[in-house]
């Protein structure tokens, strides 16, 4: 589990502010079919996917809270989401650690799933009264689709940016050595 | 150290859980005043300029996305409006013997009938960010109380196509200020029914401008309902509804009277007490990039009690 050091939360920071504001000047008024991805989401899951429960639990529980302010929303409701998009993929990393491409991928589109059910589960708790409807369903279906297709490019760029911030991490390392010569047991044999 | 470290996950995650569940606590328990709304609304005066900053830097990928958006939608458009254009036609010619004759009772009564927009200083203001969600439908504008805008004020806009109400004022700050949309379940705004002339058969009295309140569903952004008509209401597909200037205790707000709403797309149970009118906005609540806000009142036919 990466140590969350100074430059680490620093491009943590820059990164929340800069999702958020992307997301709500412009890829919210972006329609396609009906609705718009929702970035917050992706890249929290993307930065537990890099960084950990702990660390991907807090980045969610902040960028919430910077979505709530932004748009006079209930306080606290998107930080209890997105807590648990980034602590679910942190995890994920812990216990399984997996290697494949398409990791990334399957992460946006539960970390959606989570943001999506879980903020419309909040909100029937919280007595908003709503038809579950087709329409809603739809919607929830065609987001969840939309961010899995932007999950790949997303995580792309959220890892390019923290990359540097990141502890080095023993599969990087390995990797390096073996395409520098030395250990591999190719250069052995 | 496996130990020390769970446990240190699981307080974190604890922390965070609780923190969330005080906030929402606290958030609901306290008044419009209160003091977490004011440090929201003080986050949202400093944020909103890098909001704007942002809004104008990103505004050529949006309307690139939009206008993909519109070609493949303009396609499948044509025949439709054909068709709807040759309707309208014979609308405007049933509508100018109805304007003449207005302009004559108008100037019969000694009506204002400048009493247009223009008269209601109208604050052009630019869309800055909009809630990602289907829950909550609102939007922040640039222009917030040092413009002149007040909690409250009707907001009017307009899409490639049609302008007409959009919500209200809700909460503003020096610089910026949200308005809540009418397809927000917050929302409710009484309206009139009008008649479209061409849907005549079988007959009923054209001038009927039967009453209700347009509320919405949520996660129904694109469909507005009216209810508390009466089953003597004929209301048919094609009619307009637009602002009636009421109030009254059901109501969230007041607008000025005649604003178009939307267009009515089907009723169930027609004819019931319950019959339930479909109205389709007349704005693109997602594609509106300007919007206006009312901020004087000029409305003679709205009582002097009706202050919220």
């Amino acid at each position: 589990m990466p140590a969350l050091n100074p430059g680490l939360a620093l491009r943590l920071l820059v990164l929340g502010l800069v999702t958020v504001l992307v997301q709500v000047s412009a890829v919210s008024q972006i329609t396609i079919a009906g609705t718009n991805a929702d970035l917050t989401p992706l890249v929290v899951g993307s930065v537990g996917l890099l960084c950990g429960s702990v660390v991907g639990a807090t980045f969610g529980f902040f960028a919430g809270l910077f979505v709530d302010m932004a748009l006079l929303q209930t306080l606290g409701l998107s930080s209890l989401v997105y807590i648990v998009c980034g602590y679910g993929a942190g995890r994920l990393r812990e216990l399984r650690d997996p290697q494949a491409g398409a990791t990334p991928l399957v992460v946006g589109a539960l970390s959606t799933a989570i943001a999506t059910i879980g903020f419309s589960i909040m909100n029937f708790l919280l007595g908003v009264d709503a038809p579950v409807s087709f329409l809603l369903l739809r919607q929830i279906i065609v987001t969840i689709l939309l961010n899995t297709l932007i999950a790949l490019p997303l995580y792309a760029l959220v890892r390019r940016w923290l990359l540097p911030a990141l502890p080095d991490d023993p599969r990087r390392r390995r990797r390096r050595a073996y395409t520098t010569g030395g250990l591999s047991p190719l250069s052995r044999a | 150290m496996y130990d020390k470290t769970v446990r240190r996950r699981r307080a974190v995650l604890a922390l965070l859980v609780v923190s969330s569940l005080i906030l929402l606590t606290a958030y609901f328990g306290e008044s419009a005043g209160g003091g977490l709304h004011s440090v929201q609304r003080g986050v949202l005066e400093v944020v909103s300029p890098i909001q704007e900053g942002a809004s104008r830097a990103l505004k050529p990928f949006r309307d690139f996305f939009g206008w993909a958006g519109d070609t493949i939608h303009a396609k499948g458009k044509v025949k439709d409006l054909t068709k709807q254009r040759n309707v309208l036609y014979r609308q405007l010619v049933a509508e100018r013997g109805a304007t003449q004759e207005n302009a004559r009772l108008q100037n019969l009564l000694g009506l204002d009938g400048n009493n247009g927009i223009a008269a209601m200083k109208p604050i052009t203001a630019r869309v800055i960010g909009s809630s990602p969600t289907l829950w909550y439908a609102t939007v922040v504008i640039d222009k917030g109380t040092s413009s002149g805008v007040r909690a409250g004020m009707p907001v009017i806009a307009s899409d490639q196509d049609n302008g007409g109400l959009i919500g209200k004022v809700t909460n503003a700050t020096g610089d910026a200020a949200q308005v809540t949309l009418i397809t927000d379940h917050t929302i409710s705004v009484s309206a009139r029914v009008i008649a479209d002339r061409t849907d005549d058969k079988p007959p009923r009295n054209l001038n009927a401008s039967p009453t209700g309140i347009v509320q919405t569903e949520v996660g129904r952004p694109n469909d507005l309902v009216l209810g508390y008509t009466t089953r003597n209401d004929d209301i048919r597909p094609g009619d307009s509804i637009v602002s009636s200037g009421i109030c009254s205790a059901r109501l969230t707000g007041v607008y000025p009277p005649d604003l178009p709403i939307g267009t009515v797309t089907s009723v169930q149970d027609a004819g019931t007490d319950d019959q339930k009118v479909n109205v389709r906005p007349m704005v693109n609540m997602r594609r509106i990039q300007f919007v206006q806000v009312l901020s004087r009142r000029v409305n003679a036919n709205r009582p002097t009690g009706c202050q919220r």
